[in-house]
């Protein structure tokens, strides 16, 4: 039956995979604009302030969804975890509190500067609240990054009377997997936006655009994309032998290791059996696995077997890992090639921009999927060592827990539509309009 | 320097004024919403536009509110929110629908425009309503009676009454002509509901609530507390003359209204402080057993001594910048 963990750990889980969506895609974006905007302010050339214009409605819509779907989450601990702020409020408590102060009203106040005061502060004033609003979304992954990388590798703490007390903040908020978890994260924002910026472009140019804005945004989003994916892979390996330091049943999970072993394989493909404890239809790169992991042909990865009450659910890591790689070596051979062929023709090809329009929303598909690596495979803990989920839930009524799962489930399945659809109809609207005519009334958005 | 009990008054009045903040500045956004007119959009556009620049950074007081509850008396936080589970469910419901349909009216199809018009109004509505109702479960410490239920429907329907006035007085300053005449009828109607609906509230609940009652009519300062609800009663008599004369003469004083409104606000919100203090759940935790621990307190202590000033000053920039009527919000 389900029942009030499972249904709260669903809940969770939908309420924070829609959330996400959002802020990855402004952490970036709010760069992005300072971009255009700074380019905007020293060459005064229009095609920069168009490319703000466009992008600036996209980025109110999306941050507008990440604001009210983040007030949804600061509710979840109380109705949903209260063991979780019981246990560990006093780490996590102080960390959301400076979200908060330091993040959340920052940008929040800017933002109304930066979308509606062009006209009534300096063009150097209005830049400003740009780059503070930007700041502002890059502080809110710190904090929060802090927190959760606290809770897959808690230290500075002690625990008294069952109680956890912080000994150390800068241990605490500087944790081992802190550093790796919010460079990888800001990564993934970038390319994100990069994706969703270049995915857009192409459309509009498909769809006989032929103004200057969209090929100059294609490019700046192809040139930030071909840099990041790389670097992407570098810094998502490192987080990776981190993890191993740290988390070695993650691993383990994510690598499809039963039993340990020396000299293990890297899988290209499996399918994780939980019942015999191993993989069928395994396609593997001998020894490959070790030399990533231990840089040693022959290094020891621990099995699953080494951890009986501690194991994560072995397919959604094992495939979400997958997936999320899989994207990354995708997005590194497009942007690399992409850009490549822009650089030498100055155009891209109708495939590329189909490959580019089908790509616009990749970043979310491997930012979903590396969370879902992180998270299931710290199960069953909540906080690493420290505290198992079922502590922590709620005693609310399984069936109240359902209603609102079910009421969640419902808005956030309508007003993604409803953003997609947005997203390329605004696209759609901007082709229309003529080269740099005076604003027109459609632009006006509030007239 | 800083010992726990300091910390828990300390805590305790930030908490304070992060909710009173949030009555009042989300308050006056909300209420914009509730008259949102569903039959004349051009003056559906200058009030949205008059609260553009602002409804994000006041629905952050609410993050902060629950932040602090969360941070500071963890017990008495989840103990709340497990109480309040549905209801709260329904007014996040209604802030997620209301934040969007904000943008979305301006961005999707113009035949959609009215849809997320009335869902930005019926949205507005449900999370001013389930904000009151749950005031009345707390001040009926989540009692599960037929009266409570009644009780909490209206002070449900009196925290809409509220937030209409509010939202009609700063549209009475920020809006001129044909809207600002309407918005002091609204304001002037909203004036005589909410004034019920206090009068209300306060007459019922020291009635069902006997420690409401020994606080109040039992106490050795009554007379220094008389003219708490004095004053409330002088400002709404006031509220009413003022928004007569605004109707005739609407340029002059026309902040008036909103500076009145804010007072009333003030006024019931001690009234409810000094109804319940020390408790945060009434009858059950005070705010003194229900602290965590001290050194995550005094940790955040002193971020919030510099941030909380920063964020007040960077508040009045934002209001400076959008000083006097609205124009048409525009991306640039
Ligand atoms: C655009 C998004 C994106 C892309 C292309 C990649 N990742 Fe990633 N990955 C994330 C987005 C992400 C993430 C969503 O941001 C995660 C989840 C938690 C976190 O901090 O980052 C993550 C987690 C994550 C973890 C989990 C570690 C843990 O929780 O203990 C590992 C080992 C990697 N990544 C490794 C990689 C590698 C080797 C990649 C090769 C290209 C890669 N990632 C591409
Ligand atoms: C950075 C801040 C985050 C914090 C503090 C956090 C915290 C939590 C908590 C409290 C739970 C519920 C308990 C549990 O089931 O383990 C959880 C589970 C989960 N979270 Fe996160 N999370 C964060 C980010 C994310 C993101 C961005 C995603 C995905 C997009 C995500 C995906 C999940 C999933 C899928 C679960 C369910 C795991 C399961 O129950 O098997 N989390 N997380
Ligand atoms: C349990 C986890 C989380 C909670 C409780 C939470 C809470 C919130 C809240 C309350 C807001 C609205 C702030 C406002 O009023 O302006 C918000 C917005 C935001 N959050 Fe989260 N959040 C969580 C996870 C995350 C994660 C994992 C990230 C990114 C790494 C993130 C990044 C942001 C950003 C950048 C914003 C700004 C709004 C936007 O860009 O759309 N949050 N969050």
């Amino acid at each position: 039956m389900l029942d009030t963990l499972l249904l709260s750990r669903i809940q969770f889980a939908a309420n924070i995979s829609f959330h996400i969506l959002f802020p990855t895609i402004t952490i970036a974006l709010a760069w992005f604009l300072v971009y255009f905007k700074i380019r905007y302010d020293q060459t005064q050339h229009p095609v920069w302030l168009r490319a703000y214009r466009f992008w600036v409605k996209i980025f109110a819509l999306t941050f507008a969804l990440g604001v009210v779907s983040g007030i949804t989450m600061s509710f979840q601990f109380g109705t949903n975890w209260p063991g979780f702020m019981e246990k560990v409020g006093n780490i996590a408590g102080p960390l959301l509190g400076y979200e908060v102060l330091t993040a959340f009203f920052m940008e929040a106040t800017f933002l109304g500067v930066m979308l509606f005061g062009m006209k009534r502060v300096s063009a150097r004033v209005h830049t400003l609240s740009m780059v503070i609003v930007a700041i502002g979304t890059s502080l809110s992954a710190f904090w929060i990054l802090s927190l959760n990388s606290w809770m897959q590798t808690p230290s500075g703490f002690e625990v008294r009377d069952g109680v956890v007390f912080p000994t150390d903040w800068f241990l605490v908020i500087f944790n081992p997997s802190f550093p790796y978890r919010l460079s990888h994260m800001l990564l993934a924002s970038g390319l994100t936006a990069a994706f969703l910026i270049a995915g857009v472009s192409s459309y509009r140019l498909l769809k006989g655009d032929d103004k200057k804005a969209p090929q100059l945004t294609l490019k700046v989003s192809l040139t930030v994309a071909a840099l990041l994916a790389p670097l992407q892979m570098f810094v998502g390996d490192l987080h990776g032998l981190n993890t191993f330091e740290h988390q070695p049943q993650k691993v383990a999970a994510m690598e499809g290791v039963w039993e340990t072993e020396k000299g293990a394989p890297l899988l290209l493909f499996a399918i994780p059996n939980e019942q015999t404890k191993s993989n069928d239809f395994e396609i593997a790169i001998p020894n490959m696995a070790s030399i990533i992991l231990t840089h040693d042909k022959n290094g020891e990865i621990k099995g699953l077997n080494e951890f009986p009450d501690a194991t994560p659910p072995v397919k959604p890591v094992f495939f979400g890992f997958r997936i999320m790689v899989g994207m990354g070596m995708l997005m590194i051979v497009v942007a690399l090639y992409f850009r490549f062929t822009l650089w030498r023709n100055n155009t891209l090809a109708p495939w590329q921009l189909k490959t580019l329009i089908a790509m616009t929303f990749s970043g979310w598909i491997a930012t979903l999927s590396g969370w879902y690596v992180t998270e299931i495979g710290r199960q069953p803990y909540l906080v690493s060592g420290v505290l198992r989920i079922e502590e922590a839930v709620t005693q609310v009524a399984s069936d109240n827990v359902l209603i609102s799962l079910i009421a969640y489930l419902t808005v956030y399945v309508l007003l993604l539509i409803a953003y997609v659809r947005t997203l390329f109809y605004t696209a759609d609207k901007s082709v229309e309009v003529e080269e740099y005519q005076k604003p027109s009334i459609e632009e006006n958005v509030y007239a | 320097m800083l010992d726990a009990q300091m910390l828990s008054f300390v805590y305790a009045s930030l908490m304070a004024l992060a909710i009173l903040l949030y009555a009042v500045l989300d308050g006056y956004d909300l209420g914009v919403g509730i008259l949102l007119p569903t039959d004349n959009e051009h003056h559906a556009d200058s009030m949205i536009a008059s609260i553009g620049p602002f409804w994000d950074a006041n629905e952050t007081w609410l993050v902060l509110a629950v932040g602090l509850a969360l941070i500071a008396f963890p017990a008495a936080h989840s103990m709340i929110l497990q109480a309040l589970y549905l209801p709260i469910t329904v007014m996040l419901i209604g802030l997620i629908i209301r934040g969007v349909a904000f943008d979305f009216r301006a961005k999707a199809k113009i035949k959609r425009k009215s849809m997320w018009n009335k869902l930005f109004k019926i949205g507005s509505i449900i999370s001013a309503f389930t904000q009151g109702y749950m005031l009345g479960l707390y001040v009926m410490s989540f009692e599960q009676s037929v009266l409570a239920f009644i009780f909490a429907c209206l002070s449900g329907i009196g925290v809409v009454a509220a937030y209409a006035l509010i939202g009609a007085a700063w549209l009475v300053l920020k809006t001129q002509d044909e809207l600002q005449l309407k918005a002091i009828a609204w304001c002037q109607l909203a004036t005589r509901m909410a004034f019920f609906g206090v009068m209300a509230v306060s007459a019922i609940n020291p009635i069902i609530n006997h420690s409401v009652y020994v606080r109040w009519f039992e106490s050795e300062i009554l007379l220094l507390l008389l003219p708490m609800p004095i004053v409330c009663l002088v400002m709404f008599v006031l509220l009413d003359r003022v928004l007569w004369k605004l109707k005739h003469q609407p340029s002059v004083g026309s902040w008036l209204p909103f500076l009145i409104s804010c007072v009333i606000f003030i006024l019931c919100f001690f009234g409810l402080l000094y109804s319940f203090y020390p408790y945060v759940v009434p009858g059950k935790l005070t705010i003194f057993e229900a602290l965590a621990a001290p050194e995550s307190l005094r940790f955040l202590f002193y971020g919030v001594v510099v941030v909380v000033p920063t964020i007040l000053a960077y508040t009045a920039f934002s209001y400076r910048v959008f000083w006097g009527k609205v124009q048409p919000l525009s991306y640039y």
